[in-house]
């Protein structure tokens, strides 16, 4: 069973939730920049959460079934097709032998997943199936999906299953704004902003720049300045924080971010929040707001609730259709 | 235990950090391993990893698995800074780590020692000293990190500290041993970078396929000699 990329699209890659355990050796987790959406579909195959999926970006890749497949794609609408018939994200579907899925056109968001019934066959590198692009290994032969590979997946289907009529209730299907207010708490060098700079941090917007990347969202605003010249040496730093360049501009780190570094962390944003900014691109626009680390674990929590809600009416669905 | 008592703060919603200082010492980066030890050592529930650097520890967790655990803090947080700060009244009973000497060869030839040349002259010191006084201490791997498997070490002679460049390489080969500061460290990757190139190893420091895929870790003692 297999998938054949006929155009391989600017970046696509095989990602699931990460690597962790391997931070302290310099690997970083990568994984999937939205993770919401990667949950959320794979939840909806009957797929181990973790499963691996592929992360897309716009321009696309347009893929050829070489077997039946149930696929759902989840994350950024870039107006997918199977042939010529638009689909729908966050459905199960069901794709033919022969069957050509391409996009047609940014309609929201910046990453798109798409997740197949059974999961990819990808080998593990350190316990995870995501790709590391830059020491080039894990995920598909350690980097971005080129034109004319095939990647197999591990269950066929000999016809559309008979019910098939379940799908993502809208409460829990995030809404990709362009102009988001990000929750995030404060970091170690927070309190050595100058008053303006802070009193700009918590008022102004922030764009996300052109050169943005999975490694790392390089915001333009007003500059930044700190009370005194601060010197930090190396250390550990996360998917999220919020760092001050030295020219005055911030940076947030992204799922490829590294390991350690050594710029001054103004905050981090929370992790409930985490998929709603990787759903940005370019001139995008946001602004933070300050939240207390109890009010940031409570959204997780809540988030985490409701998800567990999705899995058991998942669950309960799955069991009826395969007793039929 | 002794000197100033650590920081503890939140490295997001899910991590913290203890900062024993902000330096670079052989003092702040032991009691970082042996916090670091006990800890892995431990495994509370909800433990995912930390991460050791020159004079801090990140503790990385899952906030579900902790709430559950550990439903009489108010937060995740709470809970793994109060055991972070149990761990640290009995650091001093901890055994010390055992550093692994390890012996790494390299060619300082002109084709590899991009920056040398360099490094001599900011230095008013002639190349050939440069190598004598850089082969003749034992460094310690303050941590791992930048690229899988680069090891940051240190601490330099002063005779033959370096700057950064001021413009990075686009393409640093892999094996490459650079020089910023007082630190020296091995490109584990061919990779951007902007310290200063003074030869290169054959030794891999990044083994993908091996079970532990990084040659060096934290806390190991590193004698160079020239090949």
């Amino acid at each position: 069973m297999s998938l054949i990329f006929q155009k391989s699209g600017i970046l696509a890659t095989i990602q699931d939730l990460g690597r962790n355990g391997f931070r302290r050796f310099g690997i970083n987790s990568n994984g999937a920049m939205d993770k919401t959406a990667v949950r959320l579909i794979n939840i909806l195959l009957g797929n181990a959460e973790n499963e691996a999926v592929l992360e897309i970006h716009f321009p696309a890749p347009v893929l050829e079934f070489r077997e039946n497949a149930i696929i759902a794609i989840g994350g950024a609408d870039f107006g997918a097709k199977i042939d010529e018939k638009p689909i729908e994200n966050w459905r199960p579907i069901f794709a033919r032998k022969r069957q050509i899925l391409s996009f047609s056109k940014k309609n929201s968001g910046n990453r798109a997943y798409l997740s197949i019934k059974g999961g990819f066959q990808i080998e593990d590198w350190l316990n995870s199936k995501s790709t590391n692009l830059a020491a080039k290994i894990g995920g598909f032969e350690g980097g971005k999906l080129k034109p004319g590979d095939r990647i197999l997946f591990r269950e066929k289907f000999e016809k559309r299953p008979v019910k098939f009529d379940y799908f993502i209730s809208n409460s829990l299907i995030p809404e990709y704004k362009i102009t988001p207010t990000i929750r995030m708490i404060v970091g170690a060098e927070f309190q050595n902003l100058t008053g303006s700079s802070e009193e700009i941090f918590q008022t102004e917007e922030f764009s996300i720049s052109a050169d943005s990347n999975r490694m790392g969202f390089r915001l333009s605003g007003k500059p930044l300045y700190l009370l005194d010249k601060i010197e930090l040496v190396s250390s550990a730093v996360d998917f999220g924080t919020i760092q001050l360049l030295p020219g005055g501009q911030l940076i947030i780190l992204m799922a490829d971010h590294q390991t350690t570094g050594g710029y001054p962390r103004i905050g981090h944003i929370i992790s409930a929040d985490l998929p709603v900014l990787a759903q940005l691109g370019a001139n995008d626009k946001i602004r933070f707001e300050l939240i207390s680390v109890k009010k940031a674990e409570k959204s997780l929590l809540n988030f985490e609730k409701e998800l567990n809600f999705f899995k058991i009416g998942c669950k309960f669905r799955q069991n009826q259709y395969s007793r039929r | 235990m002794n000197g100033k008592s650590p920081k503890i703060f939140p490295l997001g919603d899910a991590a913290v950090t203890v900062d024993f200082g902000n330096e670079i010492s052989l003092e702040l980066n032991e009691k970082v391993l042996r916090l670091a030890a006990f800890v892995e050592i431990t495994q509370f529930p909800g433990f995912i990893e930390t991460v050791p650097a020159y004079s801090s520890l990140s503790v990385f967790y899952d906030v579900l698995k902790i709430r559950k655990a550990f439903p009489e803090f108010e937060t995740a947080f709470e809970a793994v800074k109060n055991f972070v700060e149990t761990a640290l009244e009995n650091l001093s009973e901890l055994p010390e780590n055992e550093p692994r000497l390890i012996e790494i060869p390299v060619d300082f030839a002109e084709q590899h020692a991009l920056d040398l040349e360099f490094v001599a002259s900011v230095n008013n010191l002639e190349k050939s000293e440069i190598i004598e006084i850089f082969t003749s201490k034992v460094y310690r791997v303050f941590l791992l990190g930048f690229l899988p498997g680069f090891a940051y070490m240190g601490e330099l002679d002063e005779r033959i500290a370096a700057p950064r460049k001021d413009a990075p390489r686009s393409k640093v080969p892999r094996g490459s041993i650079g020089i910023a500061g007082r630190q020296t460290g091995i490109y584990s990757l061919e990779s951007p970078g902007g310290w200063q190139i003074i030869g290169k190893t054959d030794v891999e420091m990044f083994t993908p396929e091996n079970e532990n895929p990084t040659f060096l870790q934290a806390g190991d003692s590193v004698k160079f000699f020239s090949v």
